[in-house]
């Protein structure tokens, strides 16, 4: 049994259905911790031995936000800038988070058309996320594919659900242990490794 | 037997529900409505009581007894030790130069030397029916006025016990009755005077003790039973037996009375002891002015009409310049020295009681304590008025009372169902309610400043007038719908005591609270609160940031360096709050003081790491690790 910790970063969360319910249905798995950051730093102001010590406590760190301007809302990057300590999370004695896994669990309005090299956003998601995937590997962290949620703006609700039941099932299967790194070589997006029947696509 | 019992209980009653809410319509307060009531069901006018309504006045002196029961309640130890001033020094006065002017005025007049001094005590009294009822009703109690009032008749209620002792030695006519009138025979009179002593401080003694003690397990255990009537009973078998106790050792029961509830004035039920006597309280004050205005005597009058207006008005003039002149010694302020003034002016229900006693005793005549029960009778029944007078005519002209042509009731709340309840619409209030109405968060607003509530409520704003300390208002609020409670209001002492009864009725309410400063905030962690927001934290935090940005000090490290402090005071207040030896509490200042600025020196230090986490570049470069 792994040990997941949910970082959530979300300014405005009352107006989004998506994370909203993606929030519901993470909130339901079992050995999920889910850390809601703006509700518990409204101002920025992060309590980093707080957050050091749910980080040490779990196995698996999941960042979970919207996708602004190809990346995470502030209070991310000020959580890593103040969190990520040298000689703690990294640097010769910063084996704090050694050996745990990382992701993304993001929502982002473009579809995955996109995020091609022939989309308006010319570079695939994995590429925006690349400073992600350097800062779990500077704290030698395992960087695992990110959990995407496509075109996000008139998603039916029975799509918004099933991204819910998609995303539960993706925390389930981490929480067992049920996913090897050869599984990983395979995907894009962790998605795709517990499809759910009811997606159209 | 009982159909007559019945009829006057209903002629009473009837008078009662008629003529007060037609005198409150008018503005003329209860008072004034319960005496006419009187006269009109009295011999004078209808007939239907007789001369038995001399009896039922001394029933009905009872409420005065519940009265002081209830005023003790609201009077902490502690706030009655720092009015000894007032109470010594201005009733003394006021007793002792009444007395002296009036006795000194009768000699003049040729009256013997020994009827001018019981004439002159007997003047001296003033009622406390009257005065704290229209006090109160007025919502007046709590200004210098109203304080002032209630020392010299706490002094006054003292005063009646050494005068009772003196009487008997002014004697100097055939005693009318028995040498011991039977309404004051008691226990003690056939003893000597040290054991008369003896017996009389041990009996105070008794309620004290009784009263810090004994009284509390027995609240419990009838709160307990969860019967109402049984809690009322208790309360009443309470006042009761003290009123018992002490009239059998010749004390005043309403002096007994009142110790018994400063005692309890600290006690957690002192909220449902105070709204279980109320109503017994009302309806038995509302009888005692009834049948003080059933007393007036009026053929006496009509024998002898300028005699007796004559004496009214020389009496309270002289009572009234004496009161004006000890106000101004006492700094109490111009237009709150006319209502003091004006509102003790009468000669109260004592005056009945010191009347029939010198009656007795022989140390006035028959004649002059008929007159002067009519009047006494006269002089209260004239206070209403002239205290209306006043508010009319002279206090608009002084303009710094509320406007006084509006009779304030005790709360004009509607039934609200709003999810936040805001006490206290000061600046600190105004601005929690202005931020919710952005948010479209609507709040139901308490305020007991009438002024503001007028002004607001001008403003277009629903703000409601009344005490928010007062159980039913917060039924009536909604407090059992609401979601929140913001306790506003400036008055240290009204918080705690809002914050009791709201525990004790609305448990499921959150409350939010207003401290002034630590040692408030101090009080409110003991008494359980949660949410606690010292009113002048944040914004001196703010003038420190702002002084740090203007000495150059960069925006945002001033920012996050105020918000560290303000973490750590908050965590600094709650260890010492759970602090309560006075030397362990002295160190452990000393000691945070000391962490303090440890963290201060640590925050100007730029190596810092608490401060700064993962800003810190200072290792990465000495070590030459790259980090992005």
């Amino acid at each position: 049994m792994a040990k997941v910790l949910i970082q959530f970063a979300h300014p405005t969360l009352s107006k989004s259905s998506i994370q909203k319910t993606l929030e519901t249905y993470c909130r339901k798995v079992k050995g999920v911790t889910f850390n809601d950051l703006y509700e518990y730093y409204p101002d920025l102001y992060i309590d980093v031995k707080r957050e050091q010590k749910l980080l040490s406590q779990h196995d698996i760190i999941i960042f979970q936000h919207p996708f602004y301007w190809y990346s995470s809302p502030p209070i991310l990057k000020q959580w890593q800038d103040l969190v990520l300590e040298y000689n703690w999370a990294y640097g010769p004695e910063g084996n704090a988070l050694a050996g745990k896994q990382m992701l993304n669990a993001i929502s982002c309005g473009g579809g995955r058309e996109a995020y091609k090299e022939t989309g308006y956003n010319r570079f695939p998601v994995t590429q925006f996320l690349l400073p992600f995937n350097q800062t779990a590997h500077l704290c030698k962290m395992e960087y695992l594919p990110p959990f995407v949620v496509h075109e996000t703006y008139n998603m039916s609700e029975d799509m918004i659900n099933s991204y819910g039941e998609n995303y539960a099932r993706v925390l389930q299967s981490l929480v067992n242990e049920e996913f090897q790194p050869i599984h990983y070589q395979d995907v894009e997006y962790i998605n795709e490794l517990t499809p759910v029947p009811s997606f159209s696509h | 037997m009982q159909q007559t019992f019945f009829f006057q209980a209903m002629i009473y009653l009837a008078a009662a529900v008629i003529m007060v809410p037609i005198a409150k319509r008018l503005g003329l307060g209860s008072v004034l409505g319960y005496l006419v009531a009187g006269i009109i069901i009295g011999p004078a006018c209808l007939k239907f009581i007789g001369t038995e309504g001399q009896d039922i006045m001394h029933f009905a002196e009872f409420g005065v007894v519940m009265m002081l029961f209830v005023i003790g309640l609201e009077l902490e130890p502690s706030r009655l030790w720092r009015m000894r001033k007032n109470i010594a020094g201005l009733g003394g006065l006021q007793v002792g130069l009444t007395s002296i002017v009036v006795a000194g005025l009768a000699i003049l007049f040729q009256v013997g030397w020994k009827e001018a001094i019981a004439l002159g005590m007997i003047v001296a009294m003033s009622s406390t029916a009257i005065v704290m009822q229209t006090l109160d009703e007025k919502g007046w109690l709590k200004t210098v006025a109203g304080q002032s009032s209630f020392a010299v008749l706490l002094f006054q209620d003292l005063a009646i016990i050494p005068m009772l002792a003196l009487f008997p030695l002014l004697a100097d006519h055939l005693p009318a009755g028995e040498a011991h009138g039977a309404s004051h025979e008691t226990l003690v009179s056939g003893l000597p005077a040290w054991i008369q002593a003896i017996v009389v401080l041990s009996s105070v003694a008794v309620v004290i003790v009784t009263g810090k003690y004994l009284l509390r397990p027995v609240f419990r255990l009838m709160a307990k039973t969860g019967m109402r009537e049984m809690f009322t009973a208790t309360a009443l078998l309470l006042v009761v037996g003290i009123a018992v106790l002490m009239t059998s050792v010749g004390l005043s029961p309403a002096l007994g009375a009142f110790v018994a509830g400063v005692v309890l004035a600290n006690s957690e039920y002192r909220h449902e002891l105070e709204s279980s006597i109320d109503p017994f309280k009302g309806l038995l004050l509302g009888l005692f002015f009834i049948s003080v205005g059933t007393s007036i005597d009026f053929p006496l009058i009509m024998s002898k009409p300028l005699t007796v207006l004559g004496l009214v008005t020389g009496f309270m003039v002289i009572k009234m310049a004496v009161l004006f002149g000890l106000g101004k010694t006492f700094e109490v302020r111009n237009a709150q020295n006319f209502i003091f003034s004006f509102g003790l002016c009468q000669i109260g229900e004592f005056a009945f009681v010191l009347l029939s006693f010198s009656a007795q005793q022989g140390v006035l005549t028959k004649e002059t304590t008929d007159t002067m029960m009519a009047v006494v009778a006269i002089s209260m029944a004239l206070t209403p008025l002239v205290m209306m007078l006043n508010e009319k005519l002279i206090l608009p002209g002084l303009c710094s009372m509320a406007d006084g042509t509006e009779v304030q009731k005790v709360s004009d709340v509607e039934e609200e169902d709003n999810p936040v309840i805001i006490a206290g619409y000061g600046h600190f209030g105004n601005t929690i309610g202005r931020f919710l109405r952005a948010n479209n968060v609507t709040a139901t607003v308490l305020d007991n400043d009438s002024d503001n509530v007028d002004f607001l409520r001008r403003m277009g704003l629903k703000v409601y007038y009344g005490d928010a300390t007062r159980y039913e208002l917060l039924e009536i609020a909604g407090a059992n719908k609401a979601q929140i409670i913001i306790i506003a209001i400036s008055d240290e002492e009204k918080r705690l005591e809002m914050i009791e009864t709201i525990k004790k009725h609305f448990p499921n309410l959150y409350i939010l609270v207003r401290s002034t400063n630590r040692n408030d905030a101090y009080d409110l962690m003991n008494a359980g609160m949660m949410h606690i927001y010292r009113e002048t934290f944040d914004t001196s935090l703010r003038v420190g940031i702002d002084a740090l940005k203007l000495l150059g000090h960069r925006a945002h490290e001033a920012t996050r360096s105020a918000k560290t402090f303000f973490i750590h005071d908050e965590r600094t207040l709650k260890h010492l709050s759970s602090i309560r030896n006075e030397q362990e509490y002295v160190n452990a200042v000393r000691e945070h003081i000391e962490e303090l600025e440890l963290i201060m020196q640590a925050d100007r230090d730029a190596t810092d790491i608490r401060s700064l986490g993962g800003w810190d570049r200072k290792a990465e470069v000495e070590e030459g690790v790259e980090k992005g």
